[in-house]
């Protein structure tokens, strides 16, 4: 389990919040398939696209889109992970030290297109973050942006996902948490409600 | 844990095995961000720089420069030759005349022993100057924290751990900074240490420090698994340590043969200058087992982690 996720989730498991699934299991599974198969409607072979899934949380999403692909194009796909750290915009802003995830790319992104894939859209700020860190390693033909989950209404920065698993109406002090089997626990969409919202 | 356990970088001895694991696990990244196309990350533009250097340099400064400019910090050089220290300022109002003009970060190596512990005591008393951080980039025969870290780091890479792993240190260890915070580092680290060079070169009493004492070359280096050849730092050296440096070289140079003869390969680092046909012979140096130019590399992977984790958080 990554370290971000167990801050999460101690933050958030707290008596106060309640907790409302929002889809999982099969849910989840189709939803992946249905992004793949509209992935594979827009960029055929995949010859020239790549997938990038943003570090933390975006990769084993990405992980799992990609080896979807790869099965049904008999082919593997090129994937790689990349960390938005240096480029986050609260550095120095808390009592804290961002401290980075690895990036891997061993690939050139210069004149690919690239599928950015995260699993929450919500201020904006991390895909910000995630386009500016991407153009150090070239520039790409087009980049577009795929989440498992959009939630409407909070954003900060004037930006839109392409593709979208799952809209969801949130309001704020809300959280959306995405689990995965790949990290120890059921494939589950949680939506947590703090308990003076939900009152 | 995520920041560091100190707000200046003064010397291993002063953070914890914690902070040294920060550093290099965050030093990892970086290594990775200057093998980019673009090796520059915006993080640190809004901090300013200054890079005080009141002796000679030249790895430490232009990789302490280098890693700033990666991080997109502003830097300032100052260097003491043509500057008022000669018309009799003192450290701690130059300093404080350099903060003035809205520095964040010092970087600051001194010929004085301790200088860098003593500035950021003296500067705690200015509350226009109390923010600014420090970083020791070698003191006297005091401390050389990120020769330290980017050495452990050069070995991190090369063995993957340094638990249990035996690191020579072999050379002018009295007049060594680098030795010094090599052996806080690496014992931190869970690294066996062993000292190796002329008795008059040896500082009383360093055994206390967790080493073991070796005088025979040949023995120590059948010990090592990696061994960190010092420079004979005679600029330091107000008297005679050793009839010649010919008589040294013989006895404590690291060349071919005495490395073919050993029952094993072992891993040669060097914090530079390097003084060929002293402390080494070129074809060690420059041979397939020497990491020396490596180090080199993590210096800066390494140096953008100290100031990263640093400046990561303001001081109020």
């Amino acid at each position: 389990m990554l370290h971000a996720d167990l801050y999460i989730c101690a933050k958030l498991n707290s008596p106060l919040s309640e907790s409302k699934v929002i889809t999982e299991g099969e849910g989840m599974k189709l939803m992946i398939e249905r992004l793949g198969l509209e992935l594979l409607e827009k960029y055929g072979d995949f010859d020239n696209t790549v997938i990038i899934g943003l570090q933390p949380r975006g990769v084993v999403f990405s992980q799992k889109l990609t080896k979807y692909l790869s099965g049904i194009l008999s082919k593997p796909v090129l994937h790689g992970e990349l960390d938005i750290t240096f480029h986050r915009d609260d550095f120095r802003r808390g009592t804290e030290v961002l401290l980075p995830n690895s990036t891997r790319i061993d690939f050139l992104v210069e004149g690919k297109n690239v599928v950015l894939v995260d699993d929450v859209l919500f201020t904006g700020r991390s895909v910000r973050a995630g386009l500016d860190a991407l153009l150090a390693f070239g520039r790409p033909a087009e980049v577009k942006l795929l989440v498992l989950i959009d939630r409407k209404y909070g954003r900060d920065l004037p930006l839109q996902a392409d593709y979208v698993g799952k809209e969801v109406d949130t309001v704020s002090g809300q959280k959306v948490k995405v689990e995965w089997s790949e990290n120890g626990l059921n494939d589950r969409v949680i939506l947590y409600t703090p308990k003076e919202i939900h009152e | 844990m995520s920041k560091l356990s100190t707000e200046h970088l003064l010397g291993i001895k002063y953070i914890s095995t914690e902070d040294v694991e920060t550093i290099l696990s965050t030093a990892k990244t970086f290594k990775e961000v200057i093998n980019r196309p673009i090796k520059k990350v915006p993080s640190l533009r809004e901090v300013t720089v200054a890079n005080l250097f009141f002796e000679n340099s030249t790895r430490t400064r232009l990789s302490f420069e280098l890693a700033e400019k990666r991080l997109s910090a502003d830097v300032v050089n100052f260097s003491a030759s043509g500057s008022s220290v000669s018309k009799g300022e003192t450290l701690t109002d130059t300093v404080n005349n350099i903060l003035a003009m809205k520095v964040d970060m010092v970087v600051m190596r001194h010929p004085n022993p301790g200088a860098a512990v003593f500035l950021a005591r003296a500067l705690k008393k200015y509350p226009k100057s109390a923010h600014a951080r420090i970083i020791n980039a070698g003191d006297g025969t005091h401390e050389h924290p990120t020769q330290a870290l980017l050495d452990a780091f050069s070995l991190q890479q090369q063995f993957g751990s340094l638990k249990g792993l035996n690191v020579l240190i072999v050379g002018d260890i009295v007049h060594s900074r680098v030795a010094l915070s090599n052996i806080y580092c690496l014992k931190k680290l869970g690294a066996n240490v062993k000292l190796c060079g002329p008795p008059t070169l040896m500082p009383k009493y360093i055994e206390t420090l967790g080493v073991e004492v070796e005088y025979d070359l040949r023995k120590a280096l059948e010990w090592c698994d990696a061994a960190n050849v010092l420079r004979i730092q005679l600029e330091r050296q107000d008297i005679k340590y050793f009839p010649s440096l010919r008589e040294y070289s013989l006895l404590y140079g690291v060349n071919d043969e005495i490395l073919d003869s050993l029952k094993k390969q072992i891993t040669i680092l060097h914090p530079g200058p390097i003084n060929r046909g002293v402390e080494i012979t070129g074809s060690v140096a420059d041979g397939n087992h020497s990491l020396i130019l490596e180090q080199v590399e993590n210096g800066v992977a390494v140096r953008m982690a100290v100031l990263y984790l640093l400046a990561g958080v303001p001081n109020a």
